[in-house]
């Protein structure tokens, strides 16, 4: 098997797909500016920046952007999985890692 | 010796375009930028952990978000300018879109264009100047970090005033410093393209590999923004 052949073989075997084309980057560049729009005005309306909801509404929507360049333009969602792998596992561990040392030194805490 | 193993010794010594394929079949380049990008990750979740265990416990100001009165009564008011950084964070966001723009116009190298092409369809083909736009949105950034540390450090928030200050500096300190290797990578490219020419499939991946780092790049300013600036 040629080196090409065996690349396109293990191309298809891990599930990559073609990348998808300007017009539907440019959607996601809209979008992705449309998100920024929103989190920048809701922190200038007081009301929402006292609400339980604001914090939590703003890492949704930060993990929604970062997720869809990730997806698009970075062509996760179209590579091989294997790129998955090694993205998503050290993303987990920095997320975890994150998390236990909030906890550990007060910022977050569980009221039992 | 695998028959993979022997073709591409024979590659080497033939001195043709050398194919580096791994025993997955990827490209040991394309593996080895996502195992970087992945220890990144860790890198900067160091980093945005220790801005945020230090949080609202800096004793003296200035403070991101509050005004305060030193005992001496001088007055600071909240120092992070949200409005600069919005638009430093849309430049950003925007030479992304720019990279990938790039990165198809090398991939669409050589492809016929359609019949009576649109300016956005001829646009998608010009891989110089999407290389262009993204190093000078890219270094629009770094201008608008630059103007960011200096109104700070004028307005009294030094790396050792507090621990905000610290923490913020180094931080996006680092972040800036990856933006600007990224900077330099792009006019790299650019230089290639413009001398020769960047095509084929191993031109494909020096322009891949470097978008996949540009991008990673954005997406880290995507967390400090929202984590740093928007969230008290």
């Amino acid at each position: 098997m040629s080196h090409d052949a065996k690349h396109d073989a293990h191309g298809a075997d891990g599930g990559a797909h073609a990348h998808p084309d300007g017009n539907k980057y440019l959607k996601v560049a809209v979008i992705l500016t449309l998100i920024t729009v929103v989190e920048v005005w809701a922190y200038y309306i007081p009301a929402l920046v006292e609400s339980p909801f604001f914090n939590p509404g703003l890492l949704i929507m930060s993990a929604v952007k970062f997720g869809i360049v990730v997806l698009f333009y970075m062509h996760l969602k179209f590579d091989h999985k294997l790129y998955r792998a090694l993205f998503t596992g050290p993303m987990i561990i920095a997320m975890c890692t994150i998390m236990a040392l909030l906890f550990l030194f007060g910022q977050l805490s569980i009221k039992l | 010796m695998t028959t993979s193993h022997t073709a591409a010794a024979a590659g080497h010594d033939d001195g043709h375009v050398h194919h580096h394929y791994t025993t997955t079949g990827l490209d040991h380049r394309k593996i080895a930028i996502w195992t970087f990008i992945g220890s990144e990750c860790m890198l900067f979740a160091s980093l945005i952990s220790t801005y945020l265990i230090y949080k609202g416990r800096s004793i003296v100001g200035p403070f991101p978000h509050e005004a305060w009165t030193s005992e001496t009564g001088q007055q600071f008011h909240a120092i992070l300018d949200i409005p600069v950084t919005s638009a430093s964070t849309f430049v950003l966001l925007m030479s992304s879109f720019a990279m990938v723009l790039a990165l198809q116009a090398v991939q669409l190298r050589g492809t016929p264009l359609p019949a009576n092409p649109t300016w956005w369809q001829r646009s998608q083909r010009s891989s110089q100047g999407w290389l262009l736009m993204t190093a000078l949105l890219g270094a629009t950034f770094l201008g608008f970090q630059a103007y960011e540390f200096t109104s700070f450090v004028h307005e009294g928030l030094t790396i050792k005033r507090n621990l905000f200050g610290s923490s913020f500096f180094t931080l996006t300190g680092f972040h800036g410093a990856h933006v600007t290797a990224g900077v330099l990578w792009l006019m790299t490219l650019l230089w290639i393209d413009r001398s020769r020419g960047l095509q084929g499939k191993n031109d494909e991946l020096l322009v891949d590999i470097c978008a996949l780092y540009w991008h990673f790049v954005d997406v880290v300013w995507i967390a400090i923004f929202t984590l740093i600036y928007l969230i008290r």
